[in-house]
This record gives C-alpha cells, structure tokens and sequence, in this order.
C-alpha cells in the first residue's frame, strides 16, 4: 500500500533496527483476548458493546466449544441505537440487568469497547461507573477498549487488565511483594510460585487472578514482573500507583526463565548461589529435554508474521537455545522500554519489522522460502498449499510454554509442523 | 440494543465475501477496521480452504481517523488492481466504515478501472450475512447481465432437438452447509433423467460462467436465501423457470424431479429410486419402530428447518414440537409448514428466546444449527445439526449430501446417531438403579464422558418455575415426585408439565401418585 513508509529508524546502544511498515494488516482485534481471559477468572462476564461484527469474531473464535453458560455475550447495537432513538444508556442498562440475572455468580463485569461503540463514542467508563454503583456489594463493574481501532490481538488483555489495577487493594506499606504481571497457565503459575518460595521470594501475587475478587495487593514496595511482553499499558499503570518494575527478559527458555529469575533474585537481594541451586534440577531437565527438539531444529530458517507481541522474545529463544537462523521477526508492535533486554539478545542485523502490510510480507516469504513461517490462521493453510511449513501464533498463547518445565514443550511446538512434514505420505 | 449470547448470522459483508469467495476472478475490497480480517479464517479454518479468500481490507486504525480514510480506501482499490488482476471488483464497507461514511463504492466507481466495479450496499445495523450474500450475489449477475437483457417481447430461442435440456444450479456458495456435496449429488440426479448442467453459481463460477447463465434452459434455487433474488431476475429478464422444489428428503427429491420434468418437457413418471435410495427401507424397518412418536423440535434457515420438518413427520415418524427459523425473510415458508404441523412457528434470531421455546417443548431431540447445540447441552437433549451456522466437524472430508437420495440417507444416520438406541431405552425404564447404565448416564453409544451428567430438571425449565411461582399453591407429594423419576429422563419433563397442567386444570392442590397416573390416561402418549 502506498500509505507505507518504510523507515529504518537507528537505534543506539547497537540495538537492532526495525523496519516500519503499514498496509493491510492481517491480525486479530483485541476481543480475541476474551477468549482465554473468561477462562483464566472465572467469575467475570465479558460483555461486548458493538456489531453484529464483534459477535461474529467472538463465536467463530469459541464458538466451536458447546458452552452450556458461556461466560462472553455481545449487546449488538441497533439502528434505533445508532439514530438516537434509543437512550445508549439505558439499554446498556437494561442488557446488563438481564445478563446479572442470568448469571447471579458473576462477580465482575467487564463492559468492553468495540470500534463502533468507539465511532459513535459511547461513554463505557461512565456507565461502569453508574452500573457499579447500582450493584455495588455485589458486582463491580469495570469497561476497557479492545477495538481493532486501538488494540491488536493481546493489547486486548492489556487493556483488560489496566481496567482492573485501579481496583486493586492498597497493600500494607513497606511489605516488599512481587506482582508476576500476565495470564499464565495454571501449572506454569504454580510451578513459578514454587522456584520463588524456594528462593525466599514472595509474598508472590498474580494479575490476573483466578476469580477477580481475589485481587493482589498493591503498594509501593510492589515489585512488578512481567511475564507477558504485550502489558505495556498495565505496567506503566501499576507504575503510576507506586509499583516498581523490574527489567527483564521474558521467561521463554532456559536463558530467559533464569533472567527473569534473577531480576526478582537481585531484588530480594538473593545471592548468585542460592539462585543457582535452586534453579539447578530444573535447568537440567530442561536441558535434557531440549536437547531432543534441537536436533530438530538447528540449522531451520525461520519467519514470524506479526500477532501476538511474542515473536521477538520467542525468536530469541528459538535462535539461542534451538540454534534457529532467523530470517525476519515481525511483530505488530515494539514496546522499546519492555524490550530492551530481549532486544539485547537478538543476533545484529536480523531483519526485525513492526506493524505490516500483509501482501508485501507474504511476497518476501515466498522469496525468502523459510523452513517455517510463524502466522495466524487467516494464512497458515493457504501458505501450507504453496508447500511452506507454518506454525499457527495463536497456539502459542493458549499453550503452556512459560518456565523450565516448559522449555522442550515450546521448542517443540515449532518442531511438530516439521516432523510432520517430514512423516506425512499423502 | 440486543444481548446476544450466540448470533445466527454474521453481518452482511460476510455474506458478500462468502459470494466473492466462492468464485474465481472476482475480488472484494472491505473498508473495515484493523481486525476484521478475523473472517478469513472461516474460510482458511472452518472451511479449510488452501487459498486466502479474494478479499481486501482498509485495516484502518484510530490514527487514521484523524487523516484522509477516503485517500486509504483508494488506494487499497488501486493496489489491490494492481495486485491481484480481477475480471470484476466489488467493493464494500463493514459496519464500522459504514458509520464514518467514506462512500467507497462511489470512490471505487470513479476510479476509471478497466474492470466492472460494483458497489454494495450492505446496511450492517440492520441486515445480514444470508441477506448480504444474495444481494451480492444479485448485484453480480444484473451487474454483468443486464446489458445482454434481450428486448421485450423477443422469444427465447428453442433447444436443439434431441440436446439435453440445460439447467444452472444457482445458490450453492462458500460456508453453505453441505454445499460442496449437494451440488454433486444434484448433478447425478439431473443426469440420472437426462438433464445437464449448464453453470453452477457462485459456487466454482467465474465471471465469464456467469455471462454463460442465460444459455440453460431453466434454473434450480436450491438455495433460496442466497439465489433467490437472482432467480427472480433472470426469470423476468431471460423467461428463465426457476425450479423451487429443494430437494432434500426422498418426498421433496421425487417432487423436485417430478418439476424438473414439468418444467425441461421430460417424461420422468417411469423414474425408479435409483439403488442409493436406502432410507426408505430403513426407516421402515422394524429397529426403527421405536422412532414413532419421538418429539422434535427443528430450527434452522427456512429451507432447511421446512425440509426437515417434512422428513421428520412423513420420512421417520416423528412428532413435531417446534418449528422455526431465525431467516425472517422466508419466515412464510416457515409459517406454512408450521400451520401443517399443527405449531406455532418460531420466528426469531434471538437465541435466549429459542432456548426457552426448546425448554418448554420438552423435545427429545433437537434439529438445529451449531446454535441449537449449546442449547441441547444446558438442557441435556441429544442434538444433530441441520443447517448453518455450522462450525468445522460440518465441512466433513466425507462425502456427505444433505439433498438427493445420498443426502437422505446421510440425514437418517445423522439424526437418529444422538437417540438413545432401543434396547437401551426399554432396559433404563425397566430397571432404573443400574450403576453403568442410568438416568444420568449419557447413551452408551456414544461413549462415556460425552456430556457426563445431565443438568438438573429444574434448571431446564425456566419456564416452570415461573408458572410455578404464580400458583404456588400446587405441591408434589413426595412419592408422586418419587414415581416421576420413574418415567424415562427424555420423556419426563413433558410429563411432569402434563400432570402439573392436569392438576391445575382441575384444582389439585396436591399432586399424588393417582394424580400422576390420571394425567397420564388423560393425555395418552
């Protein structure tokens, strides 16, 4: 697309550069996010204010588990809503009172903003703030945007949780605490809680929690860790209430888990070696187990279209740690201040690009041939038929692939699309 | 404002990119937000498809509000020319372009491409994807065929003596249900009484097959939510005959052949069932007695909700309990066939409001879409599914036709798959505290685990409870409640409102067991 400006902006420190580049952008608007979000707190509702359109995304995504209670709906609106011949308000009120019916378990309700309800501009804030007041005691009610207007795919989940750090309880003053900030999967949460009880960590709080009435304290001797790189919004927020940030690589691999172990370790002022024994019997099992996947692996060229805000973190494992040679990383978005430590770690000269226009990253693709391309499903098959081996993104978000334990498990999702490939006769 | 837990159809740009996506040669360019490129999956995941469906997006963000959107929509049509090289462009807007007003279809029409270019309305707050669809679909063929339009009062040229007669095949497209097979299944039945086919739209066509559509001799709608505008069209325009039989179910197939003949001039009285038509006998044999009787209730699109219906009371014996469509446009068909039933048609695309005519039917099955199935779980009744809204198990590699002789023979499996086979039925009510084979217990056919657990009777019955509330004089003495449990689970909650309506009919505060057993000779089965 002309609307493209291709500008190499240098970066100091020797970091790598990164191409911008804008077109038609092949992504998920931040609503996806709902799809796990509903099942990681499992007393919310997520009710989406928009279109017919936002209906449509949500169910196609989910809708192909048989919920008996789905815990997601839409309130579509109506040309009579459009026209101003219904009050916005009062409907949103009328939807709402009809959902918490429904469903008298929900605790939280999240009003989220679509793009049409953000054209129109709807005012969601204030209709959380006048739903919460009407329900007070028993539902809170919180509104976040996740338009494709202003997120993209998991800035929905950023967006989300912002919405709750102001809901988070002030916490004792001068009580240290560590807030490990993004979903993780229930195993992966536990397992870290472990390492950091070992360690001599804690107490260890989690955003998000399990049911969104167990909200994590927060102070300002919070120590926040990031364990998703697309929470830029939230951390600068819980920065904002006095929370401090640790900087970090992300916890992807053996290298990554360890650093960001040890950002908290030197908080807590752990010596080296008590880090080193504890994390010991976790790193050679890791080692071992990865060791199969990077036979697999080593040498492969790979591509990462961008989805998710994970293609960096997740390239610099595959490279480091499975010996990958890394053709491009795209990825939608470069939060530099959250970057900065795996940007590090990235090789010079990789061929690093944020945003996207669609057409012309599939043309240099096909140019460049990889071994295996990093995409969502809108182009996986497609790119399949032409005879280039994909590994769909998305997984990579419902998947446990955080921590030690999980280092082999993620090396390996790449090494399966491979294997296959190589194991398939028809 | 509408709460929407599940919609049945996506909005009317869907429909047009199912149009755009089933052909060759033809391109669409959405003016659409960053996002909605979501609905390529349909095609790439649902429906697995090797190929990017030919569809265009602005991919607009906020910070482009700000600036020139219209100078973005241009350029996405020049590039996507340039790029892509359609014989036709269609051009369009989702529903959050269509509030900032951009008038892309104009845009795009003074451009000056050496392609036809046509605009779409598709109002997105008020239609949807089925409606989108044949409008699209409309726009396409008067778009490339009025100019052809011979002039009034012309006769149309007769067929070749001794040619075969020639029929299009108008309405099968991308994400129809079943679609892909039909169209085959179809085609070996017009063969079968000597007719070709001449074109099949949109469906595989191109441009250039469409430009073909007045050379065949009739049209078949056989899928009147997306042709049946476009019948209508070339039936005005080319004195085109449309034949409007759908034929699905063995009763609607002979009648479609019977019109086929009517209308192509061919003798088809003699035309056996060809060896493929096994239903019949099936249905008939003595394994399916027990199938008389057994309440259903049917939801879909108009075409497939009607069609079942037919099928279900004349083809299997079953007793219909609800009937409906969520195709407010062919909500007459629906009407009608309702009326011959003998219930009240539902017209709704509101989900909860089905959920609750299921609830108070009692069914011990539901016909309906992926929809109708989340309901089936809350409410523990086994489910197959006949119509889109469809999701990936119903793009099946198999061949699998719902129309024609195979289509009803792949529709007795399907439907008689979720029912609880006889013998197990007649042992669960005869001994009711089996450890394996219970109430609770899902069929055993279908394996353990698959919905472990039926959900209590009374959250399957909102409705009751209200009734209840309002005449909460009316109690259930313990044993009579006791003995209820004693009627098999798929047929018990009918009888529990036929007792409670027989009590409060006659002023019974107290329903006991006589009560229950009076109820039940009053009724009958």
């Amino acid at each position: 697309m002309s609307v493209t400006d291709t500008q190499a902006t240098a970066c100091s420190g020797g970091l790598p550069e990164v191409n911008r580049e804008r077109g038609q952008r092949q992504v998920f608007c931040g609503l996806a996010g709902i799809v796990w979000l509903h099942r990681k707190i499992q007393d919310a509702f997520f009710l989406v204010v928009g279109s017919r359109t936002c209906a449509h995304l949500l169910q196609s995504a989910a809708g192909v588990m048989i919920f008996a209670e789905p815990r997601f709906a839409t309130a579509i609106l109506q040309e009579r809503d459009l026209a101003g011949l219904a009050d916005c308000n009062q409907e949103l009120d009328r939807v709402a009172a009809e959902i918490l019916e429904r469903r008298p378990d929900i605790k939280t309700l999240f009003l989220v903003g679509s793009c049409p309800s953000e054209v129109i501009k709807l005012d969601l804030a204030k209709a959380a703030e006048r739903l919460s007041d009407a329900y007070r005691g028993r539902v809170r009610v919180l509104d976040y945007s996740a338009s494709g207007l202003e997120t993209t795919f998991t800035q929905g989940e950023d967006a989300c949780l912002t919405s709750l750090v102001p809901e988070l309880p002030a916490g004792s003053a001068g009580e240290r605490s560590l807030l490990v900030l993004g979903t993780l999967p229930d195993v992966v949460e536990d397992q870290f809680a472990r390492l950091f009880a070992e360690l001599g960590i804690g107490p260890v709080h989690f955003l998000p929690p399990r049911h969104a009435t167990d909200l994590p304290p927060l102070g300002s001797a919070t120590v926040v860790l990031l364990a998703q790189p697309f929470l830029g919004e939230t951390a600068r927020a819980l920065q904002r209430r006095g929370a401090t940030l640790l900087t970090a690589p992300y916890p992807f691999g053996i290298e990554g888990t360890l650093g960001w172990l040890r950002a908290a370790a030197d908080a807590w002022g752990i010596p080296a070696a008590r880090l080193e024994t504890v994390t010991a019997p976790a790193i050679a099992r890791a080692e071992r187990g990865l060791a199969r996947q990077r036979e697999l692996l080593a040498g492969k060229r790979i591509t990462f279209l961008p989805d998710s805000q994970l293609e960096i973190p997740i390239a610099r494992f595959l490279q480091r740690e499975c010996g990958m040679e890394l053709v491009e990383v795209a990825t939608p978005f470069v939060d530099r201040q959250l970057m900065e430590s795996e940007l590090a770690w990235l090789p010079s000269g990789v061929r690093l690009s944020e945003g996207g226009d669609v057409d012309r990253q599939l043309d240099r693709v096909r140019t460049d041939r990889p071994d295996l391309t990093v995409c969502g499903l809108g182009l996986a098959n497609p790119l399949e038929a032409e005879g280039l081996r994909t590994k769909w993104s998305i997984e990579l978000v419902f998947t446990p692939v955080h921590g030690f334990d999980q280092a082999a498990d993620l090396a390996e999702l790449f090494a399966r699309p491979l294997v296959r490939g190589a194991l398939l006769r028809v | 404002m509408q709460l929407t837990l599940w919609s049945y159809e996506g909005p009317p740009h869907i429909g047009a990119m199912r149009v755009a996506a089933s052909m060759d040669g033809v391109h669409l360019v959405l003016h659409a937000p960053q996002g909605d490129t979501y609905a390529d999956l349909l095609f790439t995941m649902i429906e697995r498809r090797g190929q990017r469906p030919p569809v265009s997006y602005t991919s607009f963000q906020a910070r482009e509000l700000g600036s020139d959107t219209a100078e973005l929509v241009k350029n996405t049509i020049q590039e996507t020319y340039d790029r892509f090289k359609p014989q036709v462009l269609l051009v369009g807007e989702s529903c959050t372009a269509e509030l900032i007003q951009d008038q892309p279809g104009p845009l795009a029409q003074g451009m000056g491409l050496p392609i036809p270019v046509l605009s779409l309305e598709l109002p997105a707050y008020a239609r949807k994807e089925n409606w989108g669809a044949n409008e699209t679909f409309y726009q396409l063929i008067r778009g490339l065929l009025k100019s052809r339009v011979p002039a009034p009062g012309s006769e149309r040229e007769l067929r070749a003596s001794g040619a075969r007669p020639l029929a299009n095949l108008l309405g099968p497209s991308a994400l129809g249900f079943r679609c892909r097979d039909d169209v085959i299944e179809v085609t070996r039945l017009l063969d079968s009484i000597g007719v070709d086919v001449n074109v099949v739209a949109p469906l595989g066509a191109s441009p250039a097959d469409l430009l073909r559509i007045p050379e065949a001799d009739f049209n078949v709608c056989l899928y009147p939510e997306l042709a049946d505008q476009a019948c209508h069209w070339l039936e005005r325009m080319f004195g085109q005959p449309t034949v409007r039989t759908v034929p699905i179910g063995i009763g609607a197939t002979r009648e479609f052949l019977a019109e086929v003949g009517r209308v192509a001039g061919l003798d088809v009285t003699h035309t056996q069932d060809p060896i493929w038509s096994r239903m019949p006998w099936y249905s008939r044999s003595v394994d399916s007695t027990y199938l008389t009787g057994k309440r259903v209730f049917i939801f879909g699109d108009a075409t497939h909700a009607v069609a079942a219906a037919r099928i279900a009371s004349e083809e299997l014996g079953f007793t219909i309990v609800g009937l409906g469509t969520y195709a407010r446009e062919f909500a007459r068909d629906v009407r009608e066939a309702a009326k011959i039933h003998g219930v009240e048609p539902l017209i709704t695309d509101d989900y909860l409001e089905v959920e609750s005519r299921v609830a108070e039917a009692h069914p011990e099955l539901v016909l309906g879409t992926q929809m109708e199935r989340h309901i089936a779980k809350r409410l523990g009744i086994p489910c197959a599914v006949i119509s889109a809204p469809v999701h990936i198990q119903d793009f099946p590699s198999r061949y699998a036709p719902q129309m024609g002789f195979e289509g009803a023979n792949v529709i007795f499996d399907t439907w008689v798959h979720p029912l609880m086979m006889g013998l197990e039925e007649h042992l669960i009510t005869m001994f009711r505290e089996d450890f394996e084979f219970h109430d609770g217990a899902t069929a055993s056919h279908l394996g353990a685990g698959a919905g472990a657990g039926r959900p209590q009777e009374s959250r399957s019955e909102p409705v009751e409870t209200t009734d209840r509330a309002d005449d909460s004089i009316m109690t259930w003495a313990p044993e009579a409640e006791q003995e209820l449990k004693k009627i098999p689970f798929f047929v018990r909650g009918k009888a529990r409102r036929n007792t409670e309506r027989f009590a409060q009919e006659r002023g019974i505060l107290t329903i006991t067991v006589e009560t229950l057993y009076d109820a039940k000779a009053h009724f009958g089965r």
